[in-house]
């Protein structure tokens, strides 16, 4: 009889494991289970983290922390320094504070949009539709496409002799500059990104609507239960940790909006759409007026509310899925 | 016996040979980008230079320009980097540079101080003799007319040593003739616009060395500029819809026909003949005039060696080759670019390689301009905070014409960030 590979690999490696677990007791056996993942989150997010909490500590040009000078809260205390925090101009680094409110406002809008839209698709192709496959396809294509494709393949039809104002023109309106509007330009990058993500949002919300029990909806169905009131006592319940999942997803993915907007509008006009991360990466490393270490205080800065935010929306989840068991 | 002895010591002979024969010859990288056809043009005279120095591979990586503003100057800060670079921000960069000069001999140093001498300030530190590199086109900023769209709307050129209102003037005539979408357009930079400063008296330099207040010489250029944005003249889709200092040329929508007039510069010149072909008539008008003068700003792309190369002595055989007359002559004729070779600059008698009979009247007008700037304009290649200057300028200026801010918070705000770089860059 010929021994399987695996089970061979499983009789080499059970003794030492065995001495292992012995000397070591249980938890330090997944310890060692996860000292690979551990290994590798650490090189690639905990050391960098520490970095940039370093560099966010220092100033002068040079890259190299060797050639820093170390001026401690120096870079916080400018980001900070602001006699009115809603008047942007008011503050010593304007563009953060502009960067920062242009994100909130974006979050506040492109996340409940995002959430709707996803919601309302994921309801829709959970029905028994014609071509149910195809167009899930079809809305989760946008999300294969890089962020980069997204941007340009918008520009291309909203900018001055793009794709939409060649339709209007043709149907004899007159066209519009979009991406010279602030407020087009800021609708447009709502949308694009919107558009360019809700497939993925869309997939963990069907997911969550193919796991409640049909029996539900058949019991609401016997009693005449309104479609409406099905949606609110049956569906949004149970699918509160999914849309939980998505709130928290979403508006990270929101605050840290950069790649195709960069490409879209490029933070302008004026500076109508610059959000936090092009700031960061302006300040950082493109700008002729680079600070690196004021880039770095940035981006804490915006992880700490990062942080917050998420902490606060999974303490929300957890409340309203223990209000749900009772 | 003997003969054996004899038949090893040859066969040992042939094989240490053959040995060194075999040696893999050596690599030097160099990183280069492209405004139009001048890697290719590269990569010709390397093939070349590999033909007559077999002892040496070179390879040419073509990247982007961004790669080459924001990528290389974190590999050189690491102390990592390609062998030679074709760079633009050629002062800030300056102790990355390798000094040439150990490694030429007392007649090659002669050649290369004699005849690129004069830019060396530009590309090393203050105080400094190194021989970093050498310009591989001398870039002059100017203006170019789409003349098929003036004679079409029936408005005449103006001339030579028109002012900037006339320029503005004459191509609203012609943008409401033709229906263009505007009059003209400047690239979005900062570099740009500082020749028109200049023009209207501004001065960026104090008696220091430090970064000057934004004077109302500045002011004077800067306020036309955002009035003409406002009232549609100038195209808002270069200057208004971007943030910060991103760069933006306006080159595409003269191309397209869009815009009667742009002002960019030297460098176009090569794309514009191979883009626009026999499309339209276009040519090159220098730099409109302000009160002060009519100034241009001069620049460069240029090759330098890296300090952390490991071979700088093929590192400076490979250099000086692509320094010499005969080759630098040759690129400047197939890229069509302004050479800053002192020598063939004097001697004259370039045949750019161009079928297009809009391409040497365009160099000519170049040539003409390069001698039409103001002293500040000859200062600022080589100034240490000619980059904050232009990132301040652009990012404010745009602000400015979109409204966020006032012309006098403009300049406050330019005043501020020109602080702040030059505070960090010292500390």
């Amino acid at each position: 009889m010929v021994t399987a590979p695996l089970t061979l690999l499983a009789r080499i490696v059970d003794p030492p494991l065995r001495l292992w677990q012995r000397w070591t007791g249980l938890n330090g056996m997944a310890a060692f289970f996860l000292l690979p993942n551990m290994a590798i989150f650490g090189v690639f997010v905990l050391i960098p983290l520490a970095l940039n909490f370093v560099y966010s500590t220092t100033a002068g040009t040079n890259i190299l922390l060797r050639d820093r000078s170390y001026v401690g809260a120096e870079q916080y205390a400018r980001l900070l320094d602001c006699a009115n925090y809603l008047e942007p101009l008011t503050c010593r680094e304007d563009q953060f504070w502009t960067a920062a409110s242009n994100t909130l406002v974006f979050v506040i809008f492109q996340v409940s949009l995002m959430i709707a839209v996803s919601l309302i698709t994921a309801l829709i192709l959970n029905r028994e539709i014609r071509g149910r496959s195809f167009f899930r396809a079809v809305f989760f294509f946008p999300v294969l496409l890089s962020p980069v494709v997204v941007g340009l393949i918008w520009k291309w039809i909203l900018q001055r002799q793009g794709l939409l104002n060649l339709m209007m023109v043709n149907l004899g309106l007159e066209p519009e500059v979009w991406l010279n509007d602030r407020f087009y330009s800021f609708v447009a990058t709502i949308g694009v990104s919107t558009w360019a993500h809700m497939g993925f949002y869309t997939l963990i919300l069907l997911a969550g609507l193919q796991a409640i029990p049909k029996d539900l909806y058949e019991a609401a169905e016997m009693d005449a239960t309104p479609p409406t009131r099905v949606f609110r006592r049956i569906t949004l319940p149970l699918l509160g940790p999914n849309l939980a999942v998505v709130l928290v997803l979403a508006l990270i993915r929101g605050v840290q909006i950069f790649d195709e907007v960069f490409v879209l509008t490029g933070g302008g006009p004026g500076t109508s759409t610059l959000y936090l991360t092009q700031y960061i990466y302006e300040v950082g490393f493109a700008s002729l007026l680079r600070n690196p270490g004021l880039a770095a205080a940035a981006s804490i800065v915006m992880g700490a509310v990062l942080v917050v935010l998420t902490l606060a929306q999974l303490s929300l989840s957890r409340r309203s899925e223990r209000a749900g068991e009772r | 016996m003997k003969l054996l002895h004899t038949s090893l010591a040859a066969l040992a002979l042939a094989g240490f040979a053959g040995a060194a024969l075999a040696q893999d010859p050596t690599e030097i990288r160099i990183q280069w980008y492209s405004d139009g056809i001048e890697g290719e043009v590269m990569q010709d005279l390397l093939d070349r230079f590999e033909e007559e120095n077999p002892d040496i591979d070179v390879v040419l990586d073509n990247v982007a320009y961004q790669v080459i503003q924001e990528q290389l100057p974190i590999q050189l800060a690491s102390g990592r980097g390609p062998d030679i670079a074709r760079v633009t921000n050629l002062k800030e960069q300056a102790q990355h540079w390798l000094d040439l000069r150990p490694y030429l001999s007392d007649e090659q140093v002669a050649y290369w101080e004699e005849n690129f001498g004069n830019r060396f300030d530009w590309m090393r530190e203050d105080g400094s003799d190194a021989i970093p590199g050498f310009l591989t086109q001398l870039t002059m900023v100017g203006g170019f007319a789409n003349a098929t769209l003036f004679e079409q709307a029936g408005v005449e050129m103006p001339g030579d040593g028109a002012t900037w209102d006339e320029w503005v003037e004459a191509a609203a005539q012609v943008m409401e003739s033709q229906g263009t979408a505007a009059a003209f357009a400047i690239d979005r930079s900062g570099h740009r616009i500082s020749g028109p400063n200049a023009s209207f008296g501004a001065n960026y330099i104090a008696e220091d060395g430090s970064p000057a207040p934004i004077d109302d010489g500045t002011m004077e250029f800067v306020t036309k500029l955002v009035n003409w944005t406002n009232e549609g003249l100038q195209l808002p889709d270069v200057w208004v819809s971007a943030a910060g200092t991103t760069y933006r040329s306006g080159a595409d929508d003269f191309i397209n026909a869009q815009i009667p007039l742009l002002y960019s510069g030297s460098w176009q010149v090569a794309n514009l003949s191979t883009t626009i072909g026999d499309a339209f008539d276009w040519v090159a008008i220098g730099s409109p005039c302000g009160p002060a003068g009519c100034s241009g700003l001069a620049g460069g792309a240029a090759l330098v060696a890296i300090e952390y190369t490991e071979h700088p002595e093929e590192v400076a055989r490979v250099m000086d080759w692509l320094a010499s007359e005969k080759i630098v002559r040759e690129f400047s004729e197939r890229t069509l670019f302004l050479p800053a070779h002192a020598g063939i600059v004097e001697e004259g008698g370039l045949e750019f390689q161009s079928d297009d009979p809009n391409v040497p009247p365009a160099l000519d007008r170049f040539v003409q301009a390069s001698g039409e700037t103001l002293p500040l304009a000859d200062q600022l290649p080589a100034w240490r905070w000619a980059n904050a200057y232009y990132g301040a300028l652009v990012t404010r200026i745009s602000q400015a014409m979109a409204g966020e801010i006032t012309l006098d918070q403009a300049r406050e705000l330019m005043d501020q960030d020109i602080a702040d770089v030059v505070a960090n860059a010292n500390q």
